[in-house]
Parts: C-alpha cells; sequence; structure tokens
C-alpha cells in the first residue's frame, strides 16, 4: 500500500537488533492471536457436528471411520451415527433390547444408515473430511439468499442515497461562500455526539404514525438527507480541490451544479469511492435499527437473520452457526481484499485533521 | 448583504438543503419529541400522557437501572484502557518496516470489519467452557476451564474481549498518524541520546497526541452504547452481571412498550457520554499538542 512509505531504520547498535527481534516476536504473538477466531470458525464450520464437541479439538476437520460387520458382511471405512439420523433403514431383525445399536454407512456416501450393533464396530482411523455440505444446510437453514437480497437491496438504497445527499451537502460546506455557513457546519458535527438511542424512539413512533414499522423505509429513507460522518469526509476533500478550475468555469457561466456535476464529482471519485465502501459496510453489518423497524421475517437482513438463527440453534448446533457467520462475514472480507488501498486511505482521513 | 451575497447564500442553502430537512425531520424533530416523551407516560399505542419529572425520579429508585449503568461504566472501564494500549501498542509496533508488516496489518485490521452479530456468535463458541478455543488454550498452561459466560466474576470481561478483538480501525488511523511524524525529529531525539521508550514519550506521543484523543472519545462513545455483543452472548445474564444500558433502554421501549421511561433513561445516557467525554477533554487538555498548521 502505497501511502505508507518506508523509510530504512538502520539498526545502529546491538540492542537495536534484539530490540528488532523483540518487536517481532511480539507481532507475531498477537496476529496469531488476532488470527485464531477466525480459523477456528472455519475449521468449526466444517466439521461433522459431533466432532465440534471432541477435546481436545482439532484444527483440520475429521471423521472416525470404522469397520463394521452387518448380517455377516463386512463393510471398511465407514462413518457411524450414535444417535438414529434421519436418514436411515430400519433393521429388519429385532435387536434384543440390551444391545447397543449404532447407525453406519459407507465413508463420504449419500445413502441410507443402517443399523448394527456398537459390538460389530472395530475402530479404523480418523481421516480428513470436510464438510461443506454444512454450507448448503446453513444457507437453507438462515435463509441465505432471501436475506443477501434483501440486504443487498437496502445497500444499493443506501449507498445511493448517501454518496447523492452527502455530495450535494459537502458541496454546499465547501465550494460556495455563505453566511452562516461554517456555523451551520458545526450543527453537523455536533449531530455526530448524539447518541442513536436518544433518537430511536421517536423515529420509531415517527414511522410508526406513516405506517411504514415493518418495511425497509424506516432504514434507508434517512440516507437521502446527508450524513454528518461522511458529509465532513467529503467537504474536507472538496476542500482541497484548488479554486482555479472551478473560478474558470464560474467565469465561463457555468451552473453551480454542472460545476458540482462535471468537475468536483469527477475528481473526487477516490472520496467517493471510500464513501461507498464505507456505507456498504455499515448497512451489511448494521443491527440495530434492522432489530427495530423490521417484524417480518420475510423483510430480515442478514445480521439479523443469523441473529434469528442464533437465538433458535444457539449452543447446540455450532458447525451451522460457524458455516452461517463465514458467510454472513465473506462478502465484507471479500470487498476489502479488492478494495484495501482505499479502505486504508478512508480510515486514515478519519483520524486526521480533528 | 450585495446581491451577489444573496445568490450565494440562496445557492449554499439549496445546496444544503437536504441535510437541513434530515436533521429537521430526523435528528432536531427526534431530540425534542424524546425530552417531550422523557417527561410523559408513553407506550407508543396510545398518546403520551404528561407526568413531569416522574420517569427521571423513578430512575433513581430503580435498582435495575442502577445495575445496568453500573454494569456498563465498569465494562467501559475494563475495555477502554485495554483496548487503547493494545492498538496504540500494534500500531507502534507496525509503524517500522519488519518482515511480514502488511500481512501483520491486514491479520489486525480484517476483525474489524466482521459484523457484530458474527463476532458475538463467534466469540460465544470461542468462549464455551467445555468445548471453546480459549479454555483449551488455557489448559495447555494448565488452567482449570473458565465458566466465560455462566459466571458472574467473569461474564464482563468476556464481553470485553470481542471489543478488543476489534480494533483493527484504530490501528489503521494510528498508523496513518505516525507516519505524519517528521523522521528528523527521531534523528535529534537519537542524538541526543533517546532511546526507543524515550522517544516514544517525548517525541511520538505529543505529536500524535490529536488522534489519540479522538480515539479515546469515540471508544467512549461506542463502548457506554454496547448492545449487540451482551445481547447475542448472555442476553445480559447471568444475574443481570452483562445487562447494559442500551439493552435496558431497548427491553423498556419495546419489550414493556414503557417508551417515556425508556427517553428518560436515553437522555440519562447521553448525558453520562457527555460528561465523560468532558473530563477525558479536561484531563488530556494539557497534554494534546496541536501542530502549527
Amino acid at each position: 500500500m502505497r501511502i505508507f512509505r518506508t523509510h530504512t531504520a538502520v539498526p545502529d547498535s546491538e540492542s537495536e537488533s534484539i530490540y528488532q527481534i523483540l518487536r517481532f516476536l511480539l507481532l507475531l504473538f498477537f496476529g496469531i492471536a488476532f488470527a485464531l477466531p477466525f480459523l477456528w470458525t472455519v475449521s468449526t464450520s466444517l466439521k461433522p457436528l459431533s466432532e465440534t464437541t471432541k477435546m481436545p479439538p482439532e484444527w483440520l476437520p475429521r471423521t472416525t471411520i470404522y469397520k463394521a460387520e452387518i448380517n455377516g458382511t463386512q463393510i471398511s471405512r465407514a462413518e457411524v451415527s450414535w444417535t438414529p439420523p434421519e436418514n436411515r433403514i430400519d433393521p429388519t431383525e429385532q435387536f434384543p433390547a440390551d444391545v447397543d445399536i449404532a447407525w453406519v454407512r459407507p465413508h463420504g456416501s449419500e445413502v441410507a444408515y443402517r443399523a448394527v450393533p456398537k459390538k460389530n464396530l472395530e475402530l479404523q482411523g480418523r481421516v480428513i473430511d470436510f464438510r461443506w455440505e454444512n454450507y448448503v444446510g446453513a444457507v437453507h437453514a438462515i435463509p441465505f439468499w432471501r436475506y443477501t437480497k434483501n440486504t443487498l437491496w437496502l445497500c444499493v438504497l443506501s449507498v445511493f442515497g448517501t454518496l447523492l445527499s452527502s455530495a450535494l451537502v459537502a458541496y454546499g460546506f465547501s465550494r460556495i461562500q455563505w453566511r452562516g455557513r461554517d456555523q451551520l457546519f458545526l450543527l453537523v458535527l455536533a449531530t455526530m455526539m448524539i447518541p442513536f438511542p436518544v433518537i430511536m424512539i421517536p423515529l420509531y413512533s415517527l414511522f410508526r404514525g406513516f405506517g411504514l414499522i415493518g418495511t425497509m423505509v424506516p432504514l434507508w429513507l434517512p440516507t437521502f438527507f446527508g450524513n454528518a460522518f461522511f458529509i465532513f469526509l467529503l467537504r474536507q476533500f472538496f476542500r482541497g480541490i484548488p479554486d482555479d478550475l472551478t473560478d474558470a468555469a464560474r467565469i465561463d457561466g457555468c451552473s453551480e451544479w454542472r460545476i458540482f456535476w462535471n468537475i468536483i464529482c469527477p475528481l473526487s471519485h477516490s472520496a467517493l469511492i471510500v464513501v461507498a465502501i464505507f456505507k456498504f459496510i455499515e448497512t451489511w453489518n448494521d443491527f440495530l435499527a434492522p432489530f427495530i423497524f423490521l417484524t417480518d421475517q420475510e423483510d430480515f437482513t442478514l445480521a439479523l437473520g443469523l441473529q434469528f438463527f442464533q437465538s433458535q440453534h444457539g449452543g447446540t448446533d455450532w458447525h451451522y452457526l460457524m458455516a452461517a457467520s463465514t458467510l454472513v462475514t465473506l462478502p465484507v472480507i471479500l470487498l476489502f481484499f479488492f478494495a484495501q488501498r482505499r479502505f486504508i486511505e478512508g480510515i486514515s482521513m478519519t483520524g486526521m485533521k480533528n | 448583504m450585495t446581491k451577489g451575497d444573496r445568490h450565494n447564500l440562496f445557492l449554499g442553502l439549496l445546496f444544503v438543503s437536504p441535510w437541513l430537512i434530515g436533521f429537521v425531520v430526523f435528528m432536531a424533530y427526534p431530540i425534542f419529541a424524546s425530552l417531550y416523551y422523557s417527561l410523559c407516560h408513553y407506550s407508543v399505542l396510545a398518546d403520551p400522557v404528561f407526568i413531569g419529572t416522574k420517569n427521571y425520579t423513578n430512575l433513581f429508585q430503580d435498582s435495575v437501572f442502577r445495575k445496568a449503568l453500573t454494569n456498563t461504566l465498569i465494562y467501559a472501564a475494563m475495555a477502554l484502557p485495554l483496548n487503547m494500549l493494545v492498538a496504540l501498542g500494534l500500531a507502534v509496533l507496525l509503524h517500522h518496516p519488519i518482515p511480514g508488516r502488511g500481512l501483520f496489518r491486514t491479520m489486525f485490521f480484517l476483525p474489524s470489519l466482521v459484523p457484530l452479530v458474527a463476532i458475538a456468535i463467534l466469540w460465544s463458541w470461542l468462549l464455551n467452557t467445555e468445548y471453546g478455543l480459549v479454555n483449551h488454550l488455557l489448559s495447555l498452561v494448565n488452567v482449570p476451564p473458565i465458566d466465560w459466560l455462566g459466571s458472574t466474576q467473569w461474564s464482563k470481561v468476556s464481553m470485553v474481549l470481542p471489543t478488543t478483538w476489534g480494533v483493527g480501525g484504530m490501528i489503521v488511523i494510528y498508523l496513518a498518524s505516525l507516519q505524519e511524524v517528521p523522521q528528523h525529529l527521531y534523528e535529534a531525539a537519537r542524538l541526543d541520546g533517546a532511546r526507543f521508550w524515550r522517544q516514544f514519550w517525548h517525541v511520538t506521543l505529543p505529536l500524535i497526541s490529536p488522534v489519540v484523543y479522538f480515539n479515546l472519545i469515540m471508544t467512549i462513545i461506542t463502548l457506554l452504547q454496547v448492545f449487540i455483543i451482551p445481547y447475542i452472548m448472555t442476553k445480559g445474564g447471568p444475574a443481570r452481571s452483562t445487562l447494559f444500558y442500551v439493552q435496558y433502554i431497548y427491553d423498556t421501549a419495546f419489550r414493556f412498550l414503557r417508551m417515556g421511561y425508556a427517553s428518560a433513561m436515553a437522555w440519562i445516557l447521553f448525558l453520562v457520554i457527555m460528561l465523560l467525554t468532558l473530563i477525558a477533554t479536561w484531563a488530556t487538555a494539557k497534554r494534546i499538542y496541536y501542530s502549527a498548521d
């Protein structure tokens, strides 16, 4: 990434190089600590359910396979279910009540399980076993595609609304001189200090008055009226554009709208992309507002759907929960890798000039 | 005011009019309505009934409210120094070139992108008493299993760790500000015989102090409004030890439909945030160095 200019630090003594080694070890320790939760999530998401509660845990998903004997025939490399699975053939012979039963089928197959007395099982070993079907299960259970569609639609509207309104407002606060402008801008900044809980109840009752609770409208409509943080970000950027560029256009009789649209916006595309990415992620991850305003399960966003799924399956189906969490997180992580530089620039801008 | 001035005023207001309208409808009106509701009995199903300051006086009698407030303050008092130190520490370690620097930076930053809902779910799995990774790693150094989410002495700590995992945004902000520190100051300090620690204390920290202050305020505001993480990980339990402020507002308003009472609580939260921001501003005022430009 280019914005991190590197400079050569020449170690000028032995203690400097000891410091370098110490620094690297510390970074390595924290790097691993920050990475482990991700690895653990993905690892759990690919395990069979019975393996998720195995101690000590294994990082690579594995299954134990057995030799089994059913009615005199040997099955090698069988996977075992200790509780009756849904997909099974009920035994034709009646096992005596004192015989413990397990259910087996050839490892990696999709065929129905068959009953076998536990004493006919013989441990054969452990094989690596990635359960990609956990993801299929999670996608159906959430339901993932419906919520992805809802979330994407909301993201598109919110990003569009934020870009359009915040850019217009930022232009008004930076490229036009008018009385009271900078005082009013202080008010914009002040609104960032208002916690959402303070205004959420009146907003709820306002939208309720218009019959909009249970629709997406309360979530995207406000984005069309500017967002203080993004106005601030874009204003900083617009102010950095030299006046000569717009003065010439103004002398030629260009309207402010055309200056905004044909000169300032194209020059600011990098800042606008940063705003779009940030707003997208904010909307994708947002929880409290959808939690309050959406009532119908059909309309849920992914974050809300994930919470709903967790509230029903929490504490048991860890493999599905981890697969679902991975799926909800993945688009944001991919976006990061595609637009890494913009991310870092954008966040760096946040902390500057305060 | 000349004709040109008036024209510019009109144009300026025209461009900022989306914000002006939004401010009136989605900010100013809710603020005043919230103030009014906080003085009312209001269930949202019927019109608000004015009851004066009764909600506020009731709050001081409400032991659950006091519990939620103290829980939140204790939690913030644990998370604030930890998160600030980890973020600044990692940024300083990352600042100079080192093998794998880009990878480390990505590693530290990525968790901050994970949706809070997913963070809460995966940390409740990591902190699972019997099967969680954290207890497993602790068992390797002979620490007996800790009941992270089920015991009152550990439950708040369990809510801190997920936020520490998400300090990546702060790290990137620090890295950008460290970049702005003029290199010649370090060279001068080195000539004067200042080692790492004194360079950090006398050169780095003063020069990035505005950014430290910014991160401090943002962290305070975020921590006091923590909601999703405890809501998913413990639902406020055990024994209300992780019942935090915003969850109590949410429950009061949307589960028990006591919107007036909840509005009063929201205003107290606003005052607490303001008060802590002022204290933080006052405490750091003398140490913040703004460069001349």
